[in-house]
């Protein structure tokens, strides 16, 4: 049980946290032929997009409508109904998903309202779905843009369903945190294939951000779930949340259509998979391929080869919740101590990180908690690698952004295979810094003034 | 003190600025920023623009007053390098929460700015402004000049809000702070007659240090480098150099003129990418040190060092000359870079079939057409899809350009190099040149693009030839059952040519590709069986065979 604390600074120093609006942008890039819009000044969008780009070497669609300080000051419905305009001519687009900003909240911009006038004033808008979110900078993280902005999908564009009317068995909808990679989704695709299973994924990022090669250029997302798939979610059999951040989009979507749900808090690690693959057997009615059977005996087996060297690492992780939750957990289960967490935002599985305490904070605190508690493993995003070169300790990098190494879109945690790869990537990296850093010298075990110098063994 | 709004007037109205020159009194009082359209690209803020220039600075802290978007969201981004301090890597920012835009950010500021004097003790703090403390009103001059008295430090207020307008005014309004708080500060130790500042260089990927050693040998100092691996003293101290010089960007040119002005430090506007621009800087520099009173051996030097120089680069370019015969080049880039870029491409004999003058003054022009010729195509903006366009119609077999525009290339499976600021190498000077060919010839002959222009297996048989053959096989049906002798002949002779239309072409697409040499497998990778069976059976003439033969 760990306690939850917020670190008390002014001056926030290297930043774990990013963003709840680009959070929410992020939701929408999963989305065919979408275009995300940023209603603020246009370096809140430029900044996210470069952060996008960077993490997914990918061309990245997002808009801004563009707030200069007088149009700010004097409200921005000329601005969001230009960018509206501007969008639906130049790109066709399926959808445009609108996401407040610091600025405009600041301000206290009623988009709904201005939507609404947008639609009046230009009926030719009619088919173009028009989703608003309320995302201010100074509240929350980009986990929370990315969980208001499913859940307002849910409740805009799903359809309603007879109640009474049959379900389709086959059919489960799929709604993955932000935590999760295209790599994962696809992942997570071929499992529910296996079980027989059609699942819609809602945010599909694995569409849209996984590096394919387009045919054409599109100024839009490409791939992702189409508007039409999403209002027939109601019809499905299940809803499955992975990641609690999905709570909330899962509950609107029972709310709406009376679809339940199960929400799988983590998919990293033997024992949450065995609880997956159990209810998608379940719910699939069919046993459990022996491909997933080998799959798990592989894990097993990781398991064994690795704790050796995973075993007793003090572990000083950085990242959102939902990832720090699932990850940390893992490796809590490999026989690591979660010697120091720190997290961006609020959320109840923080108090079920398997660590004394978890700090609210930002990299200066994990830094500093690394190195007084004496880690030898620290995970966060890209942006732990100037503390990782001061600790000189193994890191690995998990979560966005990630925009120093290749491959981001496909690093996967989920299924027993997710959770062996980075069993291997993490002892690797263990065995390799021991290689280059720890080789035993004459001098290791030198006699001191009383004798051999003893370590105390760490018991705690 | 004066107002925001009268700082940012002042920006636009930059006398040095030809592009402002030749502008009417209203249109000068109306700026230079276009105006933004919402919905369409988007640009870095006047907020970015400040950090860009400002960040390079290595010792001091850069602590940004905003919600967490502006800094948690841009942080570590650029590729400066830095000779000593790490200070400016770290990332500082008040992180504004709900209840300071209610109650208002000052003393988290105040706060902030004390804690970080506490941890890191730094020599100054630059403080920058974002759109939600401007709303609200803080008064981040106030909270400045009050923990400057209080900590007995420099605490420099950069009120460049986001929303005032574009980064080009951003690094312009950093350079009013420059001017305002820390240029001419501070004394330097000594001076020689040989001390020089650079203005407008960032030392992206340590790009600057192409060009030290020269200057160090030649007996040029650098007093002050604004601000590319730049130390707060020494900006301080920047007022007693002799000559300053522009380094390849107008983004601030009103730090130079008002340096003129104020401090009497003639400049020039010089760049160091390509060889001849390189040499006709270093000369510059020299020529103008001893106009102010350098011993005229100082030229006699450079003379002696740019000789040498230039003789190995040009000798190291010659190898690339015949790789890049005929190679044309697509340039999208910013401003003035476009004809120093040019010029450096052209040494190696590359052909410019396009260079973007988006933010190229009628100068900069001018300058281009003399280059390239009056083939020269200049093009204003240029959209991806146009972009992509050209890229796939092969008018172009490479692209520079910046990080931004990259997929469009790379997606196209056409060759692409960054040289805007996010690039991994350093371009600069004479060593610098030759590494851009080094790189230009390896994205060009990367054995990748063959590969990659090579559609699928599938769908060369989906997209070609097997829709078109079964639609020719459709026609045949229905022309008549093959009954009689003489039925039979004409379908049999539009099969030929169906055959040797399309499949032949395909079937020698198809052997490079993927090696394949017995007919099984050929079949197998054209998905032809069925048409090759029923060439056997009507004993057609063996022409793909002998086709394949050729290719073997």
């Amino acid at each position: 049980m760990a306690i939850v604390t917020c670190s008390k600074k002014a001056c926030t120093i290297n930043p774990l946290k990013m963003s709840q609006p680009i959070g929410g942008s992020f939701a929408f890039l999963g989305l065919r032929g979408a275009m995300p819009l940023l209603h603020g000044s246009q370096g809140c969008t430029s900044f996210g997009l470069t952060l996008f780009v960077r993490h997914f070497k990918e061309a990245v669609p997002l808009q801004t409508t563009a707030m200069s300080e007088v149009s700010t000051v004097l409200g921005g419905y000329e601005n969001v109904e230009q960018a509206i305009l501007n969008i639906y001519k130049r790109v066709k687009p399926e959808i445009i998903g609108i996401n407040s900003t610091g600025v405009t909240e600041t301000k206290g911009d009623d988009v709904e309202a201005f939507i609404r006038l947008i639609r009046q004033n230009h009926p030719d808008l009619e088919n173009v779905p028009l989703v608003y979110v309320s995302t201010p900078d100074f509240k929350d993280a980009f986990q929370d843009g990315w969980e208001k902005t499913v859940a307002r999908l849910v409740e805009v564009l799903v359809d309603p369903v007879d109640p009474a009317a049959p379900r389709d068995s086959s059919r489960v909808n799929v709604l993955p945190g932000c935590h999760l990679t295209p790599g994962d989704l696809d992942e997570l695709r071929t499992i529910f294939e296996d079980f027989g299973l059609r699942p819609s994924f809602l945010p599909d990022i694995s569409g849209s951000l996984d590096g394919h090669i387009p045919e054409e250029f599109t100024p839009t997302t490409m791939g992702g779930i189409g508007v039409d798939e999403i209002a027939s979610m109601g019809q499905a059999a299940w809803t499955i949340a992975i990641g609690a951040q999905m709570r909330r989009a899962a509950e609107a979507m029972q709310a709406k259509t009376g679809t339940p749900f199960r929400l799988f808090e983590r998919l990293c690690g033997l024992v949450p998979n065995d609880e997956f693959m159990t209810f998608l057997s379940v719910v699939g009615g069919k046993p459990v391929p022996t491909k997933y059977r080998r799959q798990r005996g592989q894990l097993a087996d990781a398991m064994l080869d690795a704790h050796f060297h995973i075993g007793g690492r003090k572990l000083a992780i950085g990242a959102e919740p939902d990832l720090l939750f699932d990850i940390s957990s893992m490796l809590y289960e490999m026989g690591a101590k979660v010697t120091a967490a720190v997290t961006t935002t609020a959320s109840p599985v923080l108090e079920r990180v398997k660590a004394q305490e978890v700090v609210i904070g930002d990299l200066e605190d994990l830094e500093e908690l690394a190195k007084t508690r004496d880690c030898n493993l620290l995970i966060s995003h890209s942006h732990g690698r100037q503390a990782a070169a001061r600790l000189d300790i193994p890191f690995y990098r998990a979560g966005f952004p990630m925009f120093d190494r290749l491959g981001a879109g496909h690093q996967m945690s989920v299924s027993y295979r997710g959770t062996r790869e980075l069993i291997f990537d993490l002892a690797n990296l263990i065995i390799a810094d021991r290689e280059a850093n720890h080789q035993p010298t004459p001098a290791t075990w030198q006699i001191t003034g009383a004798g051999l110098h003893v370590v105390p063994p760490q018991l705690n | 003190m004066t107002s925001l709004s009268a700082t940012i007037q002042d920006a636009f109205n930059e006398a040095a600025c030809a592009k402002n020159a030749n502008k009417s009194e209203a249109a000068r009082k109306k700026g230079c920023t276009k105006q933004l359209q919402p919905g369409g690209v988007a640009g870095g803020c006047a907020f970015d623009g400040a950090k860009i220039a400002l960040q390079p600075f290595t010792d001091v802290a850069h602590l940004v007053h905003g919600p967490i978007a502006c800094e948690g969201n841009s942080w570590d981004n650029r590729g400066s390098a830095s000779s000593g301090p790490d200070l400016w890597r770290r990332s500082f920012t008040t992180d504004m929460h709900e209840i300071d835009v209610v109650f208002g950010g000052e003393k988290r500021l105040y706060k902030a700015i004390k804690e970080i004097i506490d941890k890191y003790d730094p020599p100054a703090i630059f403080v920058y402004q974002t759109c939600v403390p401007a709303m609200i009103g803080d008064d981040i001059n106030a909270v400045c000049k009050f923990a400057a008295a209080r900590f007995g430090r420099s605490v420099i207020p950069v009120n460049s809000p986001g929303f005032v307008g574009s980064k080009n005014l951003g690094n312009k309004l950093a350079g009013e702070a420059l001017l305002e708080y820390v240029i001419g500060t501070q004394e330097p130790d000594r001076t020689t007659p040989y001390d020089i500042n650079l203005i407008g260089e960032y030392n992206l990927s340590g790009e600057l240090w192409q060009i030290k050693p020269l200057l160090d040998e030649i007996g040029i100092r650098i007093l002050s480098c604004i601000s590319g691996d730049g130390k707060y003293r020494e900006v301080a101290c920047s007022h007693r150099a002799r000559v300053a010089m522009m380094v390849c960007s107008k983004a601030m040119i009103n730090v130079a003129r008002k340096m003129r002005e104020r401090y009497g430090i003639p400049f020039f506007e010089g760049s160091f990418y390509g060889i001849q621009d390189t040499s006709e800087a270093l000369r510059k520099i020299a020529l103008m040190l001893i106009e102010r009173g350098a011993p005229p051996q100082l030229l006699e030097r450079t003379e002696a060092a740019v000789a040498r120089e230039e003789a190995k680069a040009f000798a190291a370019i010659e190898r690339f000359k015949t790789r890049f015969a005929g190679k044309k080049v697509l340039l999208v880039t910013g401003g003035v870079k476009s004809w120093s870029v040019v010029a450096a491409l052209q040494e190696a004999g590359l052909e410019i079939v396009g260079t973007s003058v988006k933010k190229s003054t009628s100068e900069d022009k001018e300058r281009i057409q003399k280059l390239m010729g009056h083939d020269a195509h200049m093009i204003e903006d240029l959209t991806p899809r146009e972009m992509y366009k050209m890229l796939k119609e092969a008018k172009a077999d490479i692209m520079l350009s910046g990080g931004k525009s990259q997929f469009v290339a790379l997606k196209a499976a056409m060759p692409w190099l960054d040289i805007n600021q996010e690039r991994c190498h350093a371009y600069m000077g004479y060593v610098g040149i030759v590494k851009l060919m080094e790189e230009i010839d390896k994205a060009l002959y990367n054995p990748i693009w063959d590969q990659l222009r090579t559609p699928a297996p599938w769908d060369n048989a989906e997209g070609n030839w097997q829709a078109k053959a079964l639609a020719q096989v459709h026609v045949s049906a229905t022309g008549g059952a093959p009954s009689s002798v003489g039925a039979e002949k004409a379908p049999h002779a539009k099969r030929t040519r169906s055959r040797k239309t399309v499949e032949l072409s395909i079937i020698e697409d198809c052997v490079p590709a993927h090696g394949s040499t017995a007919v099984d497998t050929m079949a197998q990778d054209t998905n032809a069986s069925a048409a090759s069976k029923r060439a056997s059976e009507n004993k057609m003439p063996a022409q793909p065979v002998s086709a394949l033969q050729a290719a073997e």
